[in-house]
């Protein structure tokens, strides 16, 4: 590994305060659902409340005599207004099967939530009210909820516009999967259940739409985190012109994936003020939004490794049948397919075959949730590490260190043909042990178990890597990704001094304004405070890819770095002109041109910027401009790492667990802002550690979804969580000019194992080796009965049944 | 959410609310302080025509000595001034500690003990104390005022016996006397949310043994129940006992089955959380 | 319709309002005071807290009705105006350790978790880690953890508790 030479600098690698925190702290805010316009309009949706259902009848005229609506509209009415569905951008393999999606469905409804008509009033509650009289009249279909079933023959279809339920299946073999897994010593199989998550950023999707006025111009806000990608798809499917359309994401309360998307609602939201010619408002409410906002997870995992008798991993084997709900949103099925690289994570072996069954069903979309995909993946790894481990009767660290990628081999490709350019594992874990008291605990473990303490103790492991920074796009093309993977910024050296930062990411809480901010004044020599960072708004930052997958720092600001260092270089050749010197003889250090051997010839950026502007006396070949572009493409993905450990704390009487205490140490590479970086990593783990131990999308038999709001989707309070202790490694990454990695995505990604090991390992002694996620008490309590039973069975075959 | 739209009586009096309720029945519904009811409203699960709001009506406010050894609590007193009320700390500090478990402080500081009562919902914190304090509700309509046993009050599922044209003015409690000792367990998903199963247990210990104990059960049944089999397996006898009595605990009940529990699985948590209530209150 | 009258934010207001209007929606779409926030349907996640007669609560489960003649304080009006270049002279000390501490990344749970935290800080001026998680119980945040939301109020309640003593 080559270790990346960093300019030495005076903003990246420091906590710098938040730019973004003024407005939000004190409720000066743009959130969508803030605006209102002229002579606006709120939309209401009528949704169906069966999960499949043939619509035979949709009679909106009864909400029009309701007082203050303007308008209502069928399926139907509006279907002349699309010019196709709403875009799957990934479709996965050729004959992937995928049901047509219009915003509103004209004569079968998929799931329930899906919209059936829509009501436009001139009032927020005169909407609501008049959903109540528009008569829609269903013919019950039967209902494809149970995947597996779903796949079976004879089975209902969730689409009866489709021969199957099956929308794709999609495989990757490396190497020779028979023979690792032939006479294999030691093979462990194992299925896990990777439930159904609802993403539930705390600000609820809105949109407003306002139709041309002095531009010809419609004008889109929306709570979404892909401006850009909207734009475009939402041209293609409304028959908008793309230059016609400004899409702008001011104030977005979150996302982790919910609003990466294209939603009915957003097309419906421009065809009304099209058609009614007048801004149009709509605001989603949370238990709406749990079932119109993409659901995640949802994959039922069958894996199986192979061992040699030195420990040493031979094989893999993956089969995944993942939940694609009733429609394929923007990135639907590409989701599981991100795991097939990461199933082998840090481990070296011989071969790896991944399949994976893209299922339709009558529930809510599955699509992006932090992580995406890889949190699937590493669960089931790091899961099935600490199983084999107790299997083959070695200390779970041991069998990973066995395994694992040394630090001395990067960079390495792996078995799923990607290239890990940098990490070190070895030093993360040895830096987590430590802070975690690691032997103590152990220690510890043992007295309670010994003392068979009613309140086990237990450790859980998680040694994880993955890649993101999406990503390269020539990678995303033959994975048959329907865009690329390159990030735009521009910089706009303003006469005074100060500098604009355009940016084609898109953050929604991420602190992009800042970081940039500390990457360009470094780069430029310019003041953090004289720098401006601009985004979300398709005329101010014209180009670019968004903001997802840990991408935006990896991407989008190496392209700030980039556009950065062209500004330099033009700047250099203006002051060694203006310094009558030869360019090669300016040496140029914070914010400085200086004459080598001349200390009185020197110039500064500032100067250089207001000569440029004033272009009395430059260059003759050069154009009186400093700003500068950058399109970065990056050659690889970004592959962060970390070793986490978790202390739980299992009631074996009530199966209440309780995080006694949490230790993730990650490498992130090169590190532009500690705290906002810890603030991700924070995060992340909240979101994993609810998956691990409290959330859950339930659906009935009938496709009803149980979990309809936040009274019984459990998203974890203050109270529910415990404090963490952060701590990093810092192996940069050689694939950017920063040496940085993604760090949105992985505290999700890390932790959701390290407490499901946790769990497992404090019941391990009660013969429980699985605990289903959430490990809510009554799962917990579950396992440790399924248990006890079992081994009062095998105690009483033992005895020969004799009583 | 948007609730559907009512009229809107704002009751000065005690005697206005029992009019208002007279005049439009079982159209109307009482507003307390709205933290039960307006969440259904929003979701349009309740849609009331008429909303007769008791916020106004300051009788029903405060907490005061009856000088036979109880105390009245206004049926408008808020979970807050409950629990900061210098009477129920004193002689019923069981209920102040209780009432401080119930929602999250938002709720405590605009709830009320009577809108939380009479919403009837087993799940609730406050309807196990009050069974387990054998306290009583003070009902007016308009045929004047009655007194009602908790466990006469809690019926069903959300319902009371509470008649459509009456509503609850006051809470009644004993004042505890004597050297009792409590616990509540409160068992749940996530700190804000509802009760899995919540046990209120009540110890009076006397020369090292329990001379009596009340134990009530939270979410076990669509009404508040008293462990009663317990609690007569406890009297006179050592702290030794509580295992064995415990196990008892689940007897009489009646658990639903839901998303964040089985019936089986809350009638084992209700053994080992009176079990351990006890052994919490007997300390 | 029913005529409300109350102070928000210190200052007097008076509309003839639709009775089942939320004190939120008065806030915001009424008085166009958008900082306080709607994030759920339930009352579960406390986007929506403001100050109501001095005490915590969340306006999405009260009836701009139920407001009629009371105090209503949001985070609009938190901050003291400042003449000094650095505006966060004037703000609160808890929109202060919010900033300082990261105690927010999105920031659509602020203003209720702000208002939450302050009304816990009059109650309790030096809550322990514990004590402050318990305290905001009715507040959710996806994007923090908590833990520096913690650290933010451990920080302003030490402000606080100099300033009161100086």
């Amino acid at each position: 590994m080559t270790a990346v030479d960093t300019p030495p600098s005076a903003n990246v690698g420091t906590t710098k305060l938040r730019k973004e925190d003024a407005h939000l702290v004190t409720g000066r805010t743009q959130w969508t659902d803030n605006l209102q316009l002229t002579g606006m309009l709120h939309v209401a949706v009528v949704r169906s409340p069966m999960a499949h259902a043939r619509v035979t009848k949709v009679d909106v005229s009864g909400a029009l005599e309701q007082p203050g609506v303007v308008a209502a509209f069928s399926g139907a009415d509006l279907a002349d207004h699309w010019a196709g569905g709403l875009p799957c951008a990934w479709p996965v393999t050729e004959d992937m099967q995928s049901p047509t999606h219009l915003p509103i469905a004209t004569d079968e409804v998929r799931h329930v939530g899906d919209v059936v008509a829509v009501v436009v009033a001139n009032s927020r509650y005169g909407a609501a009210d008049a959903t109540e009289f528009v008569d829609v009249e269903y013919e019950p279909l039967p209902a494809v909820v149970d995947m597996e079933a779903a796949l079976a023959d004879g089975s209902p279809l969730a689409d009866t516009q489709l021969d199957t339920n099956r929308s794709f299946t999609w495989q990757k073999i490396d190497g020779d999967v028979d023979a690792a897994f032939d006479s294999a010593p030691h093979v462990v199989e194992r299925r896990f259940i990777n439930q159904r998550l609802i993403p539930t950023a705390i600000e609820p999707r809105a949109v407003v739409c306002a139709p041309p006025r002095e531009h010809r111009e419609y004008t889109m806000w929306s709570a979404t985190q892909v401006p850009h990608i909207l734009r475009l798809m939402l041209a293609l499917t409304c028959g908008v012109p793309e230059h016609e359309l400004r899409v702008i994401a001011p104030d977005v309360g979150g996302g982790f994936g919910s609003k990466l998307n294209v939603y009915a609602e957003e097309a419906i939201c421009l065809v009304l003020a099209k058609r009614l010619g007048k801004p149009i408002k709509w605001t989603e409410s949370r238990s709406e939004g749990y079932q119109a906002t993409i659901h995640g997870r949802d994959q039922i995992q069958d894996v199986s490794l192979a061992f040699n008798e030195d420990h040493t991993i031979r094989g893999m084997k993956v089969e995944l049948h993942a939940d694609m709900g009733a429609y394929l949103q923007l990135v639907t099925p590409g989701i599981p397919i991100l795991g097939a690289f990461m199933y082998n994570s840090i481990y070296k072996m011989d071969a790896l075959s991944f399949t994976c069954h893209g299922v339709l069903t009558n529930k809510t979309p599955t699509d992006a949730y932090r992580g995406a995909g890889r949190p699937e993946a590493t669960y089931a790894i790091e899961r099935l590490m600490d199983e084999a481990a107790n299997e083959l009767g070695v200390e779970p660290f041991e069998l990973r260190e066995r395994n694992w990628i040394k630090h001395e081999e990067f960079p390495y490709t792996t078995i799923a043909g990607i290239e890990y350019d940098s990490g070190n594992y070895e030093a993360a874990t040895a830096k987590a042990k430590e802070l975690f008291d690691y032997d103590g605990l152990r220690a510890e473990q043992q007295r309670r178990r010994d003392d068979g303490d009613p309140v086990q103790l237990g450790i859980g492991i998680s040694t994880f890597t993955e890649m993101c920074g999406l990503a390269p796009s020539r990678v995303l093309g033959s994975l048959s990704y329907g865009a690329g993977g390159w990030e735009h910024a521009s910089v706009r050296m303003l006469p005074s001094g100060k500098v604009e930062v355009i940016t084609g990411t898109s953050p929604h809480g991420q602190g992009h304004v800042t970081s940039w901010s500390q990457i360009a004044a470094d780069a430029l020599g310019i003041p953090f405070e004289d720098i401006e960072v601009r985004h979300g708004d398709t005329a101010v930052a014209h180009k670019g890819m968004d903001t997802y997958g840990s991408r935006s720092l990896v991407v989008g600001g190496y392209a700030v770095q980039v556009a950065c260092d062209k500004v330099v270089a033009k700047a250099k050749r203006v002051a060694a002109h203006l310094l009558e010197a030869a360019e090669d003889d300016v040496e140029f250090d914070a914010g400085t041109f200086q004459v080598k051997g001349s200390p009185d010839a020197n110039t500064t950026m500032q100067d250089v910027a207001l000569a440029i502007f004033a272009a009395h006396d430059y260059p003759e070949d050069m154009e009186p401009s400093l700003d500068s572009d950058a399109t970065v493409d990056p050659e690889n993905f970004s592959y962060p790492h970390g070793t986490h450990l978790c202390a739980t704390e299992v009631d074996t009487e009530t199966g209440a667990v309780t995080i006694r205490s949490y230790v993730a140490v990650d490498d992130v590479g090169t590190v532009i802002n500690p705290q906002i970086v810890e603030g991700q990593v924070h995060g992340g783990l909240a979101q994993g550690i609810a998956q691990a131990l409290f959330e859950e999308a339930v659906y009935d038999a009938e496709g009803q979804l149980k979990t309809g709001s936040l009274l019984d989707y459990y998203v974890p309070g203050a109270p529910d969580l415990p404090h963490f202790t952060t701590d990093r490694t810092e192996t940069p990454a050689t694939t950017n000019p920063l040496g940085v990695k993604g760090v949105g995505e992985a505290g999700t990604i890390a932790s959701t194992p390290a407490v499901i090991n946790a769990v497992v390992d404090a019941l391990r002694p009660m013969g429980v080796n699985d605990v289903l996620m959430p490990a809510s008490p009554q799962n917990v309590w579950n396992a440790i009965q399924a248990a006890s039973s079992a081994s009062t069975t095998a105690a009483s075959a033992a005895d020969g049944g004799a009583a | 959410m948007i609730p559907a739209t009512f009229d809107y009586v704002r009751a000065g009096s005690v005697d206005e609310a029992v009019d208002a309720l007279k005049q439009h029945g079982d159209e109307a519904k009482l507003l307390a302080g709205g933290h039960s009811l307006l969440p259904l409203m929003k979701l349009r699960f309740a849609a009331p025509e008429v909303l007769i709001d008791l916020g106004r009506v300051e009788q029903l406010r405060g907490v005061c000595d009856l000088g036979d050894g109880r105390l009245a609590i206004g049926s408008m007193t808020r979970h807050i001034d409950v629990m900061d009320d210098p009477l129920v700390r004193e002689h019923c500090g069981v209920l102040a500690d209780v009432t401080a478990k119930v929602g999250d402080p938002q709720v405590r500081h605009r709830g009320t003990i009577g809108g939380a009562l009479a919403h009837g919902d087993a799940a609730s914190d406050l309807p196990a104390v009050l069974a387990a304090l054998e306290g009583t509700l003070v009902a007016q309509g308009p045929n004047g005022t009655r007194e009602i046993a908790a466990s006469d009050f809690f019926v069903d599922y959300l319902t009371t016996s509470l008649e459509d044209d009456e509503l609850v003015t006051e809470v009644r409690v004993p004042k505890i006397v004597g050297p009792w000792g409590w616990h509540y367990e409160k068992f749940t998903r996530v700190a804000q949310a509802w009760a899995i199963v919540g046990v209120l247990a009540m110890v009076k210990r006397s020369n090292g043994s329990i001379e009596e104990a009340r134990v009530g059960l939270t979410n076990m049944a669509t009404v508040p129940v008293r462990a009663s089999g317990v609690e007569q397996a406890l009297a006179g006898h050592s702290p030794d006992a509580i295992a064995d009595a415990a196990a008892n605990a689940a007897d009489g009940t009646n658990p639903s089955s839901d998303l964040s529990a089985s019936a089986e699985y809350r009638e084992h948590l209700a053994r080992v959380l009176t079990r351990r209530a006890l052994e919490a209150a007997a300390r | 319709m029913t005529r409300v009258g109350m102070t928000v934010d210190g200052e007097p207001y008076e509309h003839e309002v639709e009775p089942r209007l939320l004190l939120v929606h008065y806030l915001r779409d009424v008085l166009e005071k958008t900082g306080t926030n709607i994030g759920c349907d339930t009352s579960n996640c406390g986007a929506c807290t403001v100050h109501l007669d001095g005490r915590s609560a969340k306006s999405c489960t009260v009836l701009a009705v139920q407001a009629d003649g009371s105090q209503v304080d949001t985070v609009e009006g938190l901050a003291e105006p400042s003449s000094d270049a650095d505006e966060t002279d004037g703000w609160h000390p808890l929109q202060k350790a919010f900033h300082t501490e990261h105690g927010l990344q999105c920031g659509y749970c602020t203003p209720g978790m702000i208002m939450a935290a302050k009304d816990l800080l009059e109650e309790n001026p030096d809550p322990d880690e514990t004590e402050v998680r318990e305290g905001l119980e009715g507040n959710l945040c996806r994007c923090t953890g908590y833990v520096n939301i913690v650290k933010a109020v451990r920080t302003a309640a030490a402000e606080l508790r100099e300033g009161a003593s100086s």
